[in-house]
């Protein structure tokens, strides 16, 4: 694992206005805050600078980094270039929200290195964006896609959202329908989900959402008409074609090295899992006093079980057993959940399907016996 | 004092016919609690007893009273437990009196256990002292509750008091009737001692405290006693009666007193109720009638939900049991439930107040299989066996014939629900023995019941079908031939031992029916279908299945934050923790409580 580079992730804790389903750390935007917090940004990174850590992911995630003025986030880009050995390849993408961004703006991130760009789509219906709390029409999104696209981002993901409420299985479809039309190759469909603490987290929504077996069949059908379009799963969530995986998100489920810079962004480097607290003033004034070790010495079993299941490559059995894994007990479950058509197990690989997917973690809790 | 100014007796009512609260007056009244002491119904202490206004344990009072003719008496009120679980207790604290106030609430009228228990005073030769209570009520029909006292028990009552003990009136006429109506105490005092124990509690300083009611001769401290059943003997350490908020020590007892025993007595065990005591100085040749072993009616097996409980569960029993010598306990092991004990009660009352104090005093979290009574078994063999737990039932191709333990019913309610009545007796396998009109619109319904039919809800049952009009009562009748069989209980094909039960062959397929229905809806869906089956041999009569669910929920692993993944899989183990994994279906706690209801 020591041959594999790492990635790094930046969190722009900004937006516009705080969607009422997202629980991810995120504050309304204040500019002058803005910039303190770049300057702040742009030190933490240079500390690392002189350890020759080798990088092909950068992703700005958020919030919305795109709330920021582009050169703020050009500025940070070339602080980690300046405080990283960066590949001539390496993946840099940014989240984007459809309207925050227009040409120059797009222009100037493709510009400075960023070469691939994530869109918070969720719909191609308008009155599921309304009720999302979403600031764009899908129009919009289109737009900002097509722009993305001929400003030379060749890497575009958008996000899709399942179980909106309001949606039908035939705006289900239809979503796809419309985002497989745009110069994308890479899809994030996820089912949305009530967090705690967050405005959705109430009677009327809870109500409102559908239950889970409606949810389950959206999710069946979004995985079979994304596939049928050529988008590939790869993971519970994701989808891509002709291969164009996110890098950075692979180093998450590979057990990859990876370090987070700004508050609440997470790290696992060095074989620790660490993370800077949900404290934007806290950071700007010393990112270190922010600092919290989640795990020392996470238990390697149990991270790889539970995260390999997450992909449609599996768990391979013998880095399993390699691990310390009960192997009688996984073949026998495989038996299982195979006959119950949740997975497949072939060559010492144990895969989930789609179905299998929905009940990954009942499916994990019985491998690992918890 | 002398035996003629002594009057021993207790209180004998239906539920909520106001028995405490006049106990609570004649309290009062006889100044034998200081008004800031008193508490409302100060006889029944236990949280349960108030609650659910009942008595449980049998208790005793001496009371000072002057009378209008000057004369100084001393009252022994004992007050009894009124419910048919309890009827030996009952007949216990009888025998240790010489009169009973029967109270009647003048808008109710007789009730099947009024009824019960006014006989059993009647078969003790108690003088049986009328009183109508609530007649503040606005409903109140005192001359109707007098004319069915009349009528239905043949006594005279045109002459009962008429009393509110809620607010006080004409208490001070019963005090001076129990002069007049109920005997003194006639007890030879030269005579060797003689004593019943009609209670017995467990004191954690002075051991097991015995409450005695003097029949012949005396005691002082320093005797040693010997308890004629049990053969046990005891040096007295403290001798004395039962004020209202304490125990008074006092040196002597004589004949026709009421008062306690402490003698060092580590095991309540040795000193069973309705036991006879005397003394090694001067011992009496001949025991008092009536004593019987108690055994328990009905088996349940109790676990505690969380499996490193047991030893608290096993704690909690053993002292319970060191004021109950009625209640039985032994370990047992579950496939299902893991270790616990098979617990004999003296009947269904009995078996929820055990289980409810374990809840509530031990903080215990339970889980209770379905009661279950004593079956009689003879196998091909010519042997004999007695199963009180379904798991031990024989294969049937060994048994010869089967009994079960029979029990005569009276139930008392408006006519208008006879029909209701006698449906649901119908169902559960009743025999018609008779029916009696108690007055023009009220009947007397008799029946013979397999005990196994009563012990799971018929009295809610009856209940329900009666707007709660109708009262019922019961005693054991020996065994009947019948035609009964093992049902078990399959969840995705494996045997829950738990959950296995005697039924009557009839009732078998409805009962495995509504089982598996319970089941159903009480068991999560899970990863897998389950099919849950009810059996009897090898034989599936009733199948329902719990389809395996389709989504759990999804957490995102955004931004490289896998905790809130973890902490998903910790909540879920976290819910494990309340369920029951057998084999590989989990199961909740409610569903194994949920079968003991089937009927709602």
């Amino acid at each position: 694992m020591t041959m594999n580079k790492s990635g790094i992730y930046i969190h722009i804790p900004f937006c516009l206005r705080k969607c009422p389903y997202c629980d991810f750390y995120s504050l309304s935007l204040n500019e002058s805050c803005a910039e303190d917090y770049v300057n702040a940004l742009v030190s933490h990174i240079g500390s690392y600078k002189g350890k020759s850590i080798s990088v092909d992911s950068v992703y700005f995630g958020g919030g919305t980094p795109t709330s920021l003025p582009a050169k703020l986030l050009v500025r940070v880009l070339d602080a980690v270039n300046d405080a990283f050995c960066v590949d001539d390849d390496c993946e840099i993408t940014v989240e984007a929200n459809p309207c925050t961004v227009d040409y120059e703006y797009l222009h100037e991130l493709r510009n400075a290195g960023f070469n691939r760009i994530s869109f918070g789509v969720q719909s191609a219906c308008d009155n599921e964006l309304e009720a999302l709390g979403r600031l764009h029409s899908f129009d919009e999104a289109k737009n900002a896609v097509l722009t993305a696209r001929s400003t030379g981002f060749e890497n575009i993901s958008c996000d899709l959202m399942i179980g909106v409420i309001g949606q039908t299985q035939d705006s289900l479809c239809k979503s796809i329908d419309e985002l497989v039309k745009l110069p994308i190759n890479h899809i994030s469909a996820y089912m949305l989900k009530i967090e705690e603490g967050t405005p959705y987290d109430c009677d009327a929504v809870r109500k409102a959402l559908f239950d889970d077996d409606v949810q389950a069949d959206m999710y069946l059908l979004a995985v079979a008409e994304l596939e049928r379009k050529g988008f590939v799963q790869y993971e519970i969530s994701n989808f891509c074609k002709g291969g164009k995986r996110s890098r950075h998100n692979m180093k998450y489920w590979k057990l990859d090295d990876y370090i987070g810079f700004g508050p609440s962004a997470h790290s696992f480097f060095g074989g620790k899992r660490f993370f800077y607290s949900r404290d934007l003033e806290g950071y700007i004034k010393d990112p270190l006093s922010t600092l919290e070790i989640e795990d020392e010495n996470p238990d390697k079993l149990i991270e790889y079980t539970m995260l390999s299941l997450r992909l449609c490559d599996g768990l391979d059995v013998g880095h399993f057993k390699k691990l310390g894994g009960d192997v009688s007990r996984l073949e026998k479950l495989a038996s299982d959940l195979c006959f119950s058509k949740l997975a497949t197990y072939n060559e010492g690989i144990l895969r989930l399907t789609p179905n299998g997917f929905l009940v990954s973690n009942s499916v994990i809790s019985r491998v690992l016996n918890i | 004092m002398n035996q003629e100014n002594i009057r021993n007796f207790c209180i004998i009512a239906h539920i909520d016919h106001g028995k405490s609260t006049l106990a609570d007056r004649i309290l009062e009244l006889t100044s034998t609690v200081a008004l800031r002491d008193m508490e409302q119904q100060l006889l029944d202490n236990m949280d349960i007893e108030r609650e659910r206004g009942i008595t449980i344990k049998a208790r005793a009072v001496r009371l000072k009273y002057t009378a209008d003719n000057g004369e100084n008496y001393i009252f022994n009120l004992i007050d009894t437990p009124g419910h048919v679980d309890f009827n030996y207790e009952v007949s216990r604290s009888l025998a240790a009196c010489e009169g009973a106030i029967l109270v009647v609430d003048a808008s109710q009228g007789i009730e099947a256990q009024t009824l019960a228990n006014t006989y059993l005073a009647i078969e003790h030769d108690l003088e049986v002292m009328p009183v109508v209570n609530k007649i503040d009520l606005p409903s109140a029909d005192p001359e109707r509750a007098c004319n069915e006292i009349e009528n239905i028990i043949g006594i005279p009552a045109m002459d009962a008091p008429r009393i509110s003990a809620k607010v006080g009136t004409n208490i001070k006429e019963v005090l001076e009737r129990v002069i007049t109506d109920i005997p003194a105490p006639k007890g030879e005092e030269n005579a060797p001692f003689k004593a019943l124990i009609f209670d017995s509690y467990y004191d954690q300083y002075k051991g097991v405290i015995i409450y005695v009611r003097v029949k012949e001769g005396s005691i002082k401290v320093g005797d040693t006693i010997k308890l004629m059943a049990t053969g046990a003997q005891f040096q007295t350490v403290e001798i004395g009666y039962m004020g209202a908020t304490e125990l008074v020590p006092v040196g002597e007892l004589k004949a026709g007193e009421v008062g306690y025993i402490a003698a060092s007595i580590k095991y309540i065990g040795d000193t069973q109720v309705g036991d006879t005591v005397t003394t090694i100085e001067n011992p009496c040749v001949e025991a008092l009638p009536g004593y019987k072993q108690v055994n328990p009616m009905v088996y349940s097996g109790i676990y505690p939900a969380d499996g490193a409980k047991y030893q608290d569960l096993r704690d909690a029993l053993e002292k319970l049991a060191l004021n109950d010598a009625s209640l039985s306990f032994e370990p047992e092991t579950s496939i299902a439930l893991g270790f616990g004990f098979r617990c004999g009660f003296l009947g269904l009352l009995h078996m929820e107040i055990i289980q409810e104090r374990l809840e509530r005093e031990y903080n215990l979290d339970l889980i209770t299989t379905a009661p279950s009574v004593i079956y009689k078994v003879t196998l091909t063999s010519g042997e004999t066996l007695y199963i009180d737990n379904p798991t031990n039932y024989p294969d049937p191709a060994l048994i010869a014939s089967a009994e079960e333990p029979m029990v005569e019913a009276h139930i008392l309610a408006p006519s208008d629900y006879v029909g209701n009545i006698m449906e649901l007796c119908q169902q559960r396998r009743g025999f018609f023995r008779d029916m009696k009109y108690i007055e023009a619109n009220r009947v007397d319904l008799h029946y013979d019941l397999p005990l196994n039919e009563i012990v799971y809800d018929f009295f809610d049952a009856l209940k329900s079908r009666t707007k709660g009009y109708a009262s019922f009562d019961y005693e054991l009748k020996g065994y009947a031939k019948s035609k009964l069989v093992k049902l078990d209980i399959l969840l995705n094909g494996e045997m829950v031992d738990a959950l296995s039960f005697i039924v009557h062959a009839d009732n078998a397929y409805s009962r495995g029916r509504r089982m598996v229905e319970k089941l159903k809806e009480n068991i999560p869906r899970q990863m897998f279908e389950i099919p849950v089956q009810a059996a009897i041999g090898g034989k599936i009569i009733a199948r329902e299945t719990v389809k395996a669910y389709r989504k759990d929920v999804l957490a995102k692993c955004y931004g490289g934050d896998i905790t809130r993944k973890k902490k998903l899989l910790e909540k879920q183990k976290e819910g494990k923790k309340r369920m029951r994994q057998l084999g590989s279906v989990e199961v909740p706690q409610e569903a194994f409580m949920s079968v003991l209801k089937l009927d709602e």
